[in-house]
């Protein structure tokens, strides 16, 4: 048993409910493993090690209890859910020594379910990012090869259970900082339905695009945390009151007869060669198995990117405007007035790609602009929804690329914002309509060696859809070793 | 010059009174520790969403009825985008379009019945305050009014003059404090008004260049700021000097308004939906509930005071005073006669009640006793004298006021016959003052009268002693 820390998240469950090994064991053999691995790693911003390990004992004294699905279980949260008395940084100098005085929903959710929450994770400044090279506290590294990117925002959550610090993760997911950073990384990712998981507590960048979602290396694993966080919150308006379904008991989709929708505009993109054999190859295996697969078409995709930067940087720009040095976070020392005072704080302790997006969305909401931009960009999210649901009504599920690129270098892009964000044109779609998507690793890239996924988007509120392909898809894939 | 005539339109605050604030459970209450009544939300913590207080809707569109606007099935809250100290999120949740309320509006009786319109009512959040520390040459930030919910009514430029603004606000003033939305304590800023004022030459249809004069919480400075600034524009055009759209305040000290620095009002608020909350429902069903639960509005209820016999200044006193109308309404369940009951508000409840700075249904003298009291006094029991002279007592420690009476023994005696008994006596013990009467002299009667009070003890009813001193002194034998 040295290497509990290897388990799964359903088969860490049972052992602990056969009280094989004890909650103290497994906090124990998570934190022994970020130890030896976070100096490579770097997937986390604070480790919670005296905290995890006095919950373990309390959890332990207590013993296992069915009504507590995740008993003992080690769990990381990327750093932008807020943790009542433990530092929530959104890995930006501003809020390095914040406190919050309350915690996330979700975060709640977890300790009720008996989780443990043994880390808080790297990621893009403010979730703003897709490989963590924007962290004000460094990049995360990502496992199959340290020189590369772990892609992101939720980078660290991905390199950190594909590293098997943790069985599971929490991550946000604004335009596919969850699948993304899976997808490079290598491991399953889940963003529900917008509205279907709480966002109180959430550090917010678009708040109508944020959703919180799991990373495992498991599809059920995803289940099962998606089983514990989803739900309606009377403290987030925009939560929904849609039934959550067990998506615990979530079995393999009979995959003869299953109709998978290819939305031609993105498969028509130029792909990594690795990607594409790889891709290309599992499509393959797919119709041999008797999936039918079927040429969609979603013909304002080609608007999406830019939709997406306006809606999302609209939001962010005020989302961000509390940051003002007045009440917390950094403050700048001897600002001459009130409007120094401003713009030192926010110049000093916001990082080049969140003022870049301020910026851009501070323009978009201008007087004269708004018309132009923003109801523009509104009015184009509207039709991409509608092409979504148009194509979903003739198959069960889409099936896309989830990155056209493999892991890259770092500083590849550092200087091509623009490039970068064209990049997140497989994922942020999916934000705009506010549907879930899985994103589940496929195979390594021959010539590369590193992750290549395939992402599964379904209707509004149906995960338990997704999840059941997945688990039918993670069959003919297995999880990469 | 031609001669110019006055545009001036509203934009009336109001605090809704309500336990909440208007996206966080924190209490409204004021007055008390600094940042003591903060939350998460309202401190503009990361991550803390907005929830809707749903009783701010509500008293919302019950003012939208009582106004006569148009409540919109669905009206969105949007983001004004601004810094300030005391807006802790860096923007204000309010509304543009649609707001909860458009349109509406009601008539001014003391300006030849002109109609005001209104353009729209909707809801926000007020700010915190900021609180500069001269001595330690520091700006405190108290954000314990952060998210206390305003209603914002804004009027088309229908106003002509200052007394039509200042009758305009008395009557929207006592509507809403009489809908119970708002407390409209004018000294805590719960109801207050900007001023926008242009000029134009007289007949012309267009809106001249505007100033604003911002948060005036006083009647007078209402009327003394429109005065200043109609005078002020006039010369400014006089002198062929431009008027500039900008931001005034007013100083009451030098009787004058002065532009806020314009760096201050150079703002690009960035509207735009406010992502956190979906639209706001009014659903048919809700309306015509709050319909029903629209209570008289003050013009109706002076109808009613006025038919019951009360006088014009009885009716604007009951009005205007807080909880007065709940008061009497209350009184007179117990004993129905209005014109005594608010007779003795006017003389002695509400006075006591002003001194004491409470509401007249905190009062010990509860309505109930009020209405004993005037039943006394009605019904000869007591005077009128002696019941005024009991009330101090009776306000002070709600003591019964028959039994208070009874224990000062200074209830009417009206039994006929122990005054005659007293009577007889009196005429037999005077008989010379009894023979002046019967030659003519009748003024001596209140020497009888009098005296019979005096042995009484001032319990006799002095009318009932009076009728049979008569008797008896007319019928002696001569």
């Amino acid at each position: 048993m040295n290497e509990i820390y290897k388990l799964t998240l359903t088969e860490v469950v049972e052992k602990l409910k056969s009280r094989q090994i004890s909650a103290t064991e497994m906090i124990s053999a998570a934190l022994a493993r970020i130890e030896v691995t976070e100096p490579n790693l770097k997937a986390c911003l604070t480790i919670l090690g005296d905290q995890a390990l006095s919950a373990a004992r309390k959890l332990d004294q207590d013993g296992p209890d069915p009504t507590r699905p995740l008993w003992g279980v080690p769990v990381t949260v990327k750093d932008v859910f807020c943790t009542k008395g433990i530092r929530t940084t959104a890995a930006s100098r501003y809020l390095e020594n914040y406190i919050p005085a309350y915690d996330a929903q979700v975060v709640i959710k977890l300790r009720q379910a008996g989780a443990v929450i043994v880390a808080k994770t790297n990621l893009d400044e403010f979730a703003m990012g897709s490989s963590t090279e924007f962290s004000a506290f460094g990049p995360t590294r990502n496992p199959w090869n340290l020189t590369k990117v772990p892609g992101g925002s939720s980078g660290g959550a991905a390199a950190s259970v594909v590293a098997f610090q943790t069985p599971g993760a929490l991550g946000t997911d604004t335009g596919g900082s969850i699948r993304q950073p899976a997808t490079l990384c290598g491991c399953v990712g889940l963003k529900p339905t917008y509205g279907r998981v709480s966002r109180y507590g959430i550090v917010a960048y678009g708040s109508s695009l944020d959703q919180a979602g799991p990373l495992a290396r498991r599809v059920r694993d995803c289940a099962s945390l998606l089983s514990v966080i989803a739900g309606y919150d009377d403290r987030d308006a925009t939560s929904s009151l849609h039934q959550t379904d067990d998506y615990t008991t979530a079995q393999p989709v009979t995959l003869r007869g299953f109709k998978l929708g290819l939305p031609q505009e993105l498969w028509n993109i130029k792909l990594d060669p690795d990607i594409e054999d790889a891709l290309k190859n599992a499509l393959k295996i797919l119709e041999e198995t008797g999936v039918e697969l079927r040429s969609v078409n979603l013909p304002h995709l080609k608007y999406s990117v830019a939709a997406y930067y306006i809606l999302a940087t609209a939001e962010a720009s005020t989302n961000l405007a509390r940051y003002d040095g007045v009440r917390y976070g950094h403050r700048s020392n001897n600002p001459q007035d009130l409007t120094e005072l401003y713009m030192a704080s926010r110049s000093e302790a916001l990082g080049p790609e969140v003022r870049r997006r301020i910026l851009l969305g501070t323009f978009a909401l201008s007087a004269g602009y708004y018309d132009t931009y923003y109801k523009k960009a509104a009015q184009v999210r509207r039709l991409i929804r509608d092409d979504y649901y148009q194509a979903l009504t003739d198959c069960d599920l889409l099936i896309t690329p989830v990155s056209s690129l493999l892991a890259w270098d770092f500083g590849s892009f550092i200087q091509d914002p623009l490039t970068l964000y064209q990049l997140d044109l497989m994922t942020l779609p999916v934000n705009l309509a506010g549907l879930p998507a899985l994103a589940l690793p496929v195979t390594l890239g021959k010539t590369s060696g590193l992750p290549v996924g395939l992402q599964l988007i379904g209707r509004p509120f149906d995960e338990i859809n997704i999840i059941s392909a997945g688990l039918a898809l993670e069959e003919l894939f297995p999880p990469l070793r | 010059m031609p001669v110019m005539e006055s545009v001036i339109g509203l934009e009336i605050h109001a605090q809704l009174k309500t336990a909440t604030k208007l996206f966080c459970s924190c209490p409204t209450s004021v007055g008390s520790e600094p940042n003591s009544h903060i939350c998460e939300v309202c401190s503009g913590q990361p991550g803390a969403l907005p929830r809707l207080n749903a009783k701010a809707v509500e008293l919302a569109a019950w003012t939208g009825l009582a106004l006569g606007s148009k409540i919109n099935n669905f009206s969105i809250f949007s983001r004004k985008n601004y810094f300030y100290p005391d807006l802790p999120n860096g923007f204000q949740i309010s509304q543009l379009t649609p707001p909860i309320c458009e349109g509406g509006g009601f008539t001014l009786p003391e300006s030849e019945n002109k109609f005001i319109r209104l353009n729209r009512i909707h809801l926000e959040d007020d700010a915190g305050k900021c609180i500069h520390d001269k001595q330690r040459g520091l700006t405190l930030v108290d954000l314990n009014r952060a998210g206390t919910p305003l209603i914002e009514i804004v009027t088309e430029p229908d106003f002509r003059s200052p007394a039509e603004v200042v009758e305009f606000l008395k009557k929207l003033h006592t509507i809403l404090v009489h809908l119970k939305v708002t407390e409209g304590r004018l000294e805590e800023g719960e109801f207050r008004c900007d001023i926008n004022i242009s000029l134009r030459p007289k007949g012309s249809e267009d809106l001249g260049i505007r100033s604003e004069i911002k948060n005036l919480n006083s009647f007078r400075h209402v009327s003394q700021a429109i005065k200043y600034e109609v005078i002020r524009q006039e010369r400014q055009y006089e002198r062929s000097e431009p008027i500039i759209q900008e931001t005034r305040l007013f100083d009451p000290v030098r009787q004058e308004t002065r532009a806020l620095r314009s760096k201050e009002e150079a703002h690009d608020y960035r509207y735009f939906p406010q992502p956190d909350l979906p639209s706001v429902p009014v659903s048919p069903a809700t309306l015509a509930r709050l319909k029903s639960e629209l209570p008289c509005l003050p013009e109706e209820t002076t109808m009613v005071l006025l038919s019951l016999g009360l006088t014009r200044e009885q009716v604007a006193i009951i009005q205007n005073r807080r909880g007065a109308i709940e008061y009497f309404e209350a009184a007179k369940s117990f004993f129905d006669e209005p014109k005594q009951l608010a007779t003795l508000m006017l003389e002695l409840l509400l006075p006591a009640a002003l001194r004491e700075d409470i509401y007249p249904l905190e009062t010990k003298c509860t309505p109930k006793l009020l209405a004993v009291l005037a039943k006394l006094i009605t019904d000869n029991t007591l005077s009128r004298r002696a019941a005024y002279n009991l009330f101090p007592e009776i306000f002070e420690h709600g003591t019964d006021p028959k039994e208070l009476a009874e224990l000062r023994g200074v209830l009417q005696v009206s039994d006929a016959g122990a005054i005659k008994a007293l009577a007889v006596d009196l005429i037999k013990a005077h008989p010379n003052e009894a023979k002046k009467y019967c030659n003519g002299q009748e003024k001596i009667l209140s020497f009888f009268v009098g005296r019979l009070m005096q042995q009484s003890q001032g319990a006799a009813n002095p009318k009932l002693a009076g009728e049979i001193l008569v008797r008896l002194l007319k019928s002696q034998p001569k």
